[in-house]
């Protein structure tokens, strides 16, 4: 555990010293925090009965059940923000895949990997700390900039019942449980590639092709084919806990010291 | 472990790489305290031998002891307790001197580790620039701080793989300085290397190998076997006659003139020298000097190597 944390320290002493890392860090879940802020500030005056609502607005009716307790104004205004949420738990695992796809054949092409891997470091320790230093900036900065959206959304919400949505069990499983998961599963798919490949643009190319799927998720939500709800999300904690486990021993597995020294140019 | 005298055993150690044998069947003991060249032509084998010995590769087949512990089966005991100079050692350039040693020196769990990141800081004289990052260093300051990182955890073995390429003469000579100086504390130290002339400097005994051992001796005994041993006399006129009358004595294995000087090949100088020297004197040649013709290690080496 020692080992990671060190490890960990170091990646941040390292990628940091780089303002533009730390812009590009905080910039996304920044913006994803302002933009749901604006749309509430411009649906604000948007009233309407909620029985009519279904049937006058773009809001589907399957979504009716999760505005309990809302008028029309406020239903409208946590369907519009809950298309956000999904960007919410997506914004760890995307941070963070540059930083990951280029953890292990960056160390390669400065040529600190061999003597990093002729310290006492057992491989297990390697990959969880390059997943951890590159996973917690991300789910910090997401968490930060959620709190922000928590709080723009106390001022500008029609009702306090739209708050109370937002800092509900479903957000706050989504946000506090299922995005970590999402980001460490990006991360362990952009370390395992990084320790496949030999050149860090090839790295950070194919990393990004895994995390592809996941805006088809988004599409799929903001067409109406998906709706977010306590089970789904639920499912998707379970599924992902299930698949990080496997996936990191899968990597663990995969990482090959003599194939990444020898036979990488 | 074979002999507790040896601070590395190889037996019989083999890599191959597919189809590629990188080391055959390769066996030497290096003593503890030595410095242990091993040289050879380039896919030697070399870095091969040193990442298996340094626990970063496993061999195909055959079995190594380092300070005790057995390749393959105590690999972290070896990463503990061996350094390495790689032959390109990488440094985290956005990173200080100091704060790339602290990292290693964690990694390696050194005690009082500022102390020790001051005193190899200050040995190689990178203490004043110790908060810079690594990027502005120059070639010779990154490699002094790579052998710094190499000793921070004061390893009982260490490798070092060309730790002067590149250098400069005078960064150079301070790395040979300070190899030398190692071995003065009692390290083991296997050095690989293509400067047959620092080798020849630096190491107590040699292995020339191109895959598998071609030689192991000290440098001087290489030289007696390929080549024996042979004296020079400078004298002020070198006449045929001297030659003739040289070659007379049953110990004289061979006789060359050139220019004013005769080279006697001998087999033992020290008993055989006073007895030419009073017969020269005698046949009336006039001896400025005499001396050892000292054969170079690189026609010791070409000579393995080509044979």
């Amino acid at each position: 555990m020692r080992k990671i944390w060190i490890l960990v320290r170091k990646e941040w002493a390292e990628v940091f010293k780089n303002r533009f890392v730390l812009f590009t860090t905080a910039f996304l879940p920044l913006l994803f925090a302002v933009l749901p802020l604006v749309i509430m500030y411009a649906t604000g005056n948007y009233a309407s009965d909620i029985n009519d609502l279904a049937s006058t607005s773009d809001v589907p009716p399957e979504f009716m059940e999760l505005c309990v307790g809302l008028d029309g104004s406020g239903c409208m205004q946590y369907f519009l923000v809950s298309q956000f949420m999904l960007l919410f738990m997506m914004v760890p695992m995307i941070i963070p895949v540059t930083f990951a796809s280029y953890s292990i054949v960056g160390e390669k092409s400065t040529r600190t990997l061999e003597p990093l891997l002729a310290t006492p470091i057992k491989t297990i320790e390697l990959l969880t700390g390059k997943a951890l230093a590159a996973t917690i900036p991300a789910v910090l900065a997401t968490w930060l900039s959620f709190l922000i959206f928590a709080i723009g959304a106390f001022i500008l919400a029609t009702s306090p019942g739209v708050v109370g949505k937002i800092l509900d069990a479903l957000w706050l499983t989504a946000i506090i449980v299922v995005g970590p998961l999402l980001a460490i599963f990006g991360v362990t798919i952009a370390v395992m590639i990084s320790s496949r490949v030999n050149d860090p643009r090839v790295a950070e190319q194919v990393s990004a092709l895994f995390v592809l799927p996941l805006v088809g998720l988004f599409v799929a939500q903001s067409l109406g084919l998906i709706y977010l709800n306590a089970q789904l999300i639920l499912w998707m904690a379970v599924i992902l806990i299930v698949l990080d486990t496997g996936m990191f021993a899968f990597a663990t597995q995969l990482f090959q010291r003599e194939t990444i020294l020898t036979r990488w140019k | 472990m074979s002999d507790q005298e040896d601070a590395i055993v190889i037996q019989e150690l083999t890599k191959s790489f597919d189809a590629v044998l990188a080391v055959d069947r390769l066996s030497v003991s290096v003593h503890a305290g030595e410095i242990f060249g091993l040289l050879g032509p380039n896919g030697a084998g070399k870095t091969t031998t040193i990442r298996m010995l340094s626990a970063l590769i496993g061999p195909t087949s055959g079995r190594a002891w380092v300070a005790g512990y057995e390749v393959g089966k105590q690999n972290q005991e070896i990463r503990s307790t061996v350094g390495i100079l790689t032959e390109s050692p990488g440094m985290y350039d956005q990173l200080s001197a100091e704060r790339n040693l602290s990292f290693f020196g964690e990694m390696y769990e050194v005690a009082d580790l500022p102390a020790q990141v001051e005193r190899y800081l200050r040995m190689l004289g990178l203490w004043e620039r110790r908060f810079e990052p690594v990027g502005t260093f120059s070639k010779g300051m990154r490699q002094k701080l790579a052998i710094a990182r190499a000793l921070l955890h004061e390893p009982k073995v260490l490798f070092l793989d060309e730790p002067t390429s590149g250098l400069d003469p005078e960064a150079a000579l301070l790395v040979r300085q300070f190899i030398a100086e190692l071995r003065e504390e009692g390290r083991t130290i296997v050095l690989c290397t293509h400067n047959l002339d620092e080798a020849d400097r630096l190491c107590d005994r040699i292995a020339v190998f191109k895959s598998n051992l071609l030689a192991l001796d000290t440098p001087n005994a290489l030289r007696r076997k390929l080549f024996g041993r042979k004296v020079v006399f400078h004298l002020v006129t070198a006449k045929p006659d001297l030659a003739e009358f040289v070659k007379q004595h049953p110990f004289v294995q061979s006789v060359e003139v050139v220019d004013n000087k005769l080279i006697v090949g001998l087999d033992d100088p020290e008993s055989q020298n006073p007895l030419l020297i009073n017969g020269l004197v005698q046949a009336g040649a006039e001896i400025q000097f005499v001396g050892e013709v000292r054969q170079r290690l690189e026609d010791v080496y070409m000579q393995l190597v080509n044979a």
